[in-house]
């Protein structure tokens, strides 16, 4: 067995060591009726590398990678090309195989590299300060409506209609069984939501999405100044970071906490996860805040040097007191980012975010022009919505057997309501050629 | 100082004698100081180079475009050379042992890395039409068979992103079944003294409050003392097996027997699950549900504190509430997602899409590649480990408890009595002679604790340097150099950190306006 140092001669000299027999004498606390007297039946032996990768990669050969056929895929996950630079320094061992950096003095590359995590995050968000990261988009929204409710002590949430609908379940989940209450907003793929009008004294926050998981771009301030005369946290999802390099940040339009994905910088589609949460607040908000953060501070000879910090708030100290149970972060993929993030810099990003909107537009144009074909949206980022006249998931399906992947049915996201909307993302990886083969092939379904 | 021709030292004491210089540029060799990426900004400077825009009439709406971000500007080579600078920094798995009792620091095989990037897995997206991903789904059927086969579990979700995600969804399946019966007065969750902070964050999280069980002289759950507790008002226990302090809870069946006749359910914290996996089904100690840490048994990368993936396994009784999304196979072999709970006992979703997959695709990779007997060799391998190291430092370190111990020993601090050296220095000390320290001060039930977790990917050899080490400072903390230890560790980039003055004055991000003041001030 290639992983396992111990040879029989090792086993033996130890177990003479400590005056044992056999190793079945350190098993003897288990109950007899339920030692396993042999390997687990029902599972087959080891297996040499060859085996496992021919096996494996036969499995991965009965899916179809996004990247090999035209993709527009996205509704809260998006294929970027991630430079090679990335993956490469992600797999230094170093990185890969540290441990959480509890002991600062010999985990001062992760510690540097959380610090700098969190000033990107803040930068990009517009925000006062983040924290290191969360498992993803959807747990961040949900731990940011529970701050709200912490921070205002009142238990009443707002869902927007334009909210992606995993991260208004992942919310929903913890409101039912941590008990507060939520208000869902009816899904509203073409106009707006009256969102105010939902507020009342009980109420700790309202959560919007920009651009909404239809695409739709929306300016906020007017609501963020309407919440903060009642006491009401404005919470602002952005599932599509890269839309940052463009669209004016929620920390501008008054956000009070803002929930994102950072998938979109340096992590891969993997069908779904690891992802990376980003979380930041206003200053003021810092000490309600959950997970972990990292500060600056010096060493003994007066050097810089950074460390977790402000862990009272966390679950290994305060146990039942913590601000929440959440205990790691989603420490390599926000490394991903962050690497992704410092290679394009100001320009590059900046860039980015105009040639994916310029992507989309071009599509929006293409896909207008075929027959039966509505746009929905006035405004968007790299993302929007399309008016069918069949049923999108069959569409989807139809061109799935042309090697197309076309986009999102809203019907999978809202539980088979909206059935003719289909959500279509482009961003910097799709082709002009891609394009036409796309509005071709979807003129042909629908004729 | 004696010198050869080529200037190095003839006599290796008077190397050694040589104190450190300092240089010019504040490096030392091979550890190079690296600014923060801000402070390398040169305006205009870019790391990629990007496709030509099309031209086209924005169509962002009434928004008007962003005018600035604040990113700095980099090429590649400076990019490149910031983060292996700043890796050079940590210490590693893959340069050395990493003894933190109940984390199960283990090698990383990077067949799963290889794995996880197959463009079949990696580059797939969450919601591709089901046709195009069976493969996909396949897997996470696998990995799903591997995780009930091994535990005799009934159902799994590998829907948690982490291992406190999994015991919160393992709390909410037990308040699902509770309240499916209308039994609504249940309002404590029993924990052990010893258990992880995670336990009764989650407890508390989710409602109910946490009654502390007491151990015994011999470090296990007070049966007596949580009989006493059990009753109509309990909803669960939650439970570690093999316990915090490295022990297996030898009356594991008697208590499963007593919460259930409470009518309460038993959760188990799987974090300690490879002390004795392929050796021990949890389902036959009389568990309902189990979270299972892929980042620490099935050696999924800890990445510096995550992504982790912590999967749930369900006996019979909680099964029906497994939450969405889960795969199904179809009598034609091909596999569906069930992804809306509807009007069933299932409880909704707990996170975006299906869980972690590129963790998932680690997870049964590392499994197949030791199969039922590898895995078996490993519980054996990892618990022998450990009781090499507790018989090796018993006699100069103090044990918490009597006895062989599973996968990881415990020790507390009354060898230290009277030093002036603590747990806290001891560690410190260790990190000078090329070691991570153990587990310091947990669990809490008893005084200074160090929690060593050797795991099976250690070799002999290995162990005996991190001994003789050990037993080392054991010595010279007893000899009375406690300046020694309190000024560890001296070899590091940065040496002991000051804390207080973290928390007190957050300085949480870079600011461009410290820059300035800094320039100021010098």
């Amino acid at each position: 067995m290639r992983y396992l140092p111990l040879t029989e001669a090792d086993r033996r000299s130890m177990l003479a060591a400590i005056r044992a027999s056999t190793v079945d004498d350190l098993f003897r606390d288990v109950p007899k009726a339920a030692r396993l007297s042999g390997p687990i039946e029902g599972l087959p032996n080891h297996m040499g590398e060859l085996e496992v990768e021919r096996s494996l990669s036969a499995m991965a050969g009965r899916n179809l990678p996004a990247g090999s056929v035209p993709s527009f895929l996205g509704a809260g996950s998006y294929r970027h090309h991630i430079p090679a630079t990335v993956d490469h320094l992600v797999q230094r061992g170093e990185f890969l195989t540290a441990y959480t950096p509890y002991q600062p003095e010999v985990s001062q590359g992760t510690l540097q590299v959380l610090f700098e995590f969190q000033t990107q995050v803040s930068l990009l968000t517009g925000m006062d300060v983040a924290n290191a990261s969360m498992y993803d988009g959807a747990t961040a929204c949900a731990e940011a409506v529970m701050m709200a409710n912490r921070v205002t002590r009142r238990k009443k949430a707002i869902l927007s209609g334009g909210l992606h609908p995993h991260y208004r379940d992942t919310t929903t989940t913890d409101a039912r069984f941590i008990g507060f209450e939520t208000v869902v907003m009816p899904a509203a793929p073409t106009g707006g939501e009256d969102l105010l009008s939902q507020v009342d004294g009980d109420t700790s926050c309202v959560v919007v999405q920009n651009p909404d998981v239809f695409g739709h771009v929306r300016d906020y301030t007017e609501l963020g100044k309407a919440c903060q005369a009642k006491g009401v946290l404005l919470i602002v999802v952005v599932t599509e970071a890269v839309s940052l390099g463009l669209l004016t940040p929620p920390g501008e339009m008054g956000a009070d906490i803002v929930a994102a994905e950072g998938q979109s910088l340096g992590n891969a589609l993997n069908f779904g996860g690891p992802y990376v949460g980003l979380f930041a607040v206003k200053e003021k908000l810092v000490r309600q805040m959950p997970g972990r953060l990292c500060g600056q501070t010096v060493d003994a000879d007066g050097r810089r040097g950074f460390v977790l910090t402000l862990s009272t708030r966390e679950q290994h100290i305060r146990r039942e007191k913590a601000t929440s149970n959440i205990c790691t972060n989603a420490g390599l993929c926000a490394l991903a980012f962050s690497i992704h993030l410092s290679l394009l810099g100001e320009e590059g990003f900046t860039q980015l975010a105009r040639l994916n909107h310029a992507k989309a537009v071009q599509l929006a144009d293409k896909l207008g022009a075929v027959k039966g074909v509505e746009i929905v949206n006035d405004s968007f980022f790299n993302e929007f919505t399309v008016k069918l006249p069949k049923p999108a998931a069959e569409v989807v399906e139809r061109l799935a057997e042309r090697r197309i992947l076309a986009g999102v049915p809203a019907s999978r996201l809202f539980a088979g309501e909206l059935e003719d909307l289909l959500i279509v993302a482009a961003t910097e990886t799709n082709t002009e050629s891609d394009m036409d083969a796309f509005a071709k092939a979807l003129a042909e379904v629908l004729s | 100082m004696s010198m050869n021709n080529q200037g190095r030292p003839t006599d290796i004491r008077s190397a050694s004698n040589s104190a450190v210089p300092d240089t010019v540029t504040g490096n030392r060799g091979l550890q190079i100081e690296e600014p923060l990426i801000f402070e390398q900004d040169a305006s205009g400077r870019c790391g990629v180079d990007l496709p030509e825009m099309p031209a086209v009439a924005s169509r962002l709406g009434a928004v008007k475009p962003r005018a600035k971000v604040g990113l700095p500007g980099l090429a590649e080579p400076q990019v490149v050379r910031h983060y292996t600078r700043l890796s050079q920094k940590n210490y590693a798995i893959d340069s050395g042992l990493y003894p933190l009792g109940s984390c199960t620091m283990k090698h990383n095989p990077r067949l799963n890395e290889k794995m996880a990037r197959l463009p079949g897995f990696s580059d797939v997206h969450p919601l591709q039409p089901e046709s195009t991903v069976q493969g996909a789904l396949e897997l996470m059927a696998e990995l799903g068979r591997w995780l009930t086969t091994l535990t005799g579990m009934a159902a799994v979700t590998l829907a948690p992103a982490a291992g406190a995600h999994g015991e919160m969804c393992g709390i909410m399946a037990i308040r699902s079944a509770h309240e499916a019966k209308g039994d609504t007065g249940r309002t404590k969750i029993l924990v052990p003294e010893s258990a992880h902070g995670t336990n009764p964050a989650t407890a508390a999280a989710c409602g109910y409050s946490v009654e502390a069980i007491p151990a015994t002289e011999d470090g296990r759950v007070d049966l007596e003392a949580l009989k006493a507790k059990l009753g109509p008002d309990v909803a669960g226990l939650m439970l570690t097996n093999p316990n915090t302090c490295g022990l297996f809870e030898r009356d594991i069946i008697t208590i499963a027997e007593a919460v259930h006749a409470a009518g309460a359910y038993f959760y188990c914290d799987g974090a300690n699950f490879n002390a004795i996996v392929g050796r021990v089904r949890p389902a036959d100690l009389g568990i309902d549900v189990m979270h299972i840490n892929l980042h620490k048994t099935f050696s999924t990368p800890h990445g510096g504190g995550g992504p982790g993936s912590g999967p749930v396994v369900f006996a019979e009784s909680l099964a029906p509430f497994v939450p969405v999304p889960y795969v199904v196979q179809e009598k034609d072999g091909s596999f569906r997602l069930v992804e809306q709970a509807g009007d069933g006992p299932a409880f909704g979703r707990m996170k975006a899409f299906h869980g972690q997959m590129g963790m998932f695709v680690r997870a049964l990779s590392y499994m197949m590649s030791h199969g039922a007997d590898g895995l078996r060799q490993v519980a054996n391998d990892a618990v022998l480990n450990a009781n090499y190291v507790l018989a090796s430092l018993k006699d100069v370190m103090t044990p918490s408890f009597d006895g062989p111990c599973m996968h990881e020993c415990l020790f507390d601090d009354r060898f230290l009595k009277g030093t002036g050296v603590t747990t806290l220095d001891i560690a410190k000390a260790l990190i000078d002679e090329g070691f991570h320290p153990m587990t310091m001060y947990f669990p809490l039930v008893v005084h200074g604790a160090l929690l060593i977790e050797p795991t099976e990917t250690e070799s002999k050899a290995g162990l005996d340097q991190f001994v003789t080490a050990l037993r080392a400072l054991a010595e010279r903390a007893k000899s009375g150099d406690a300046e020694y230890f309190q000024a560890a560790p001296r070899l590091t980039p940065r040496r002991r950190l000051d804390e207080t003055a973290a928390a007190r004055k957050p300085v949480l991000r870079w600011t461009p306006e410290a820059a300035v003041e800094k320039v100021a001030a010098e």
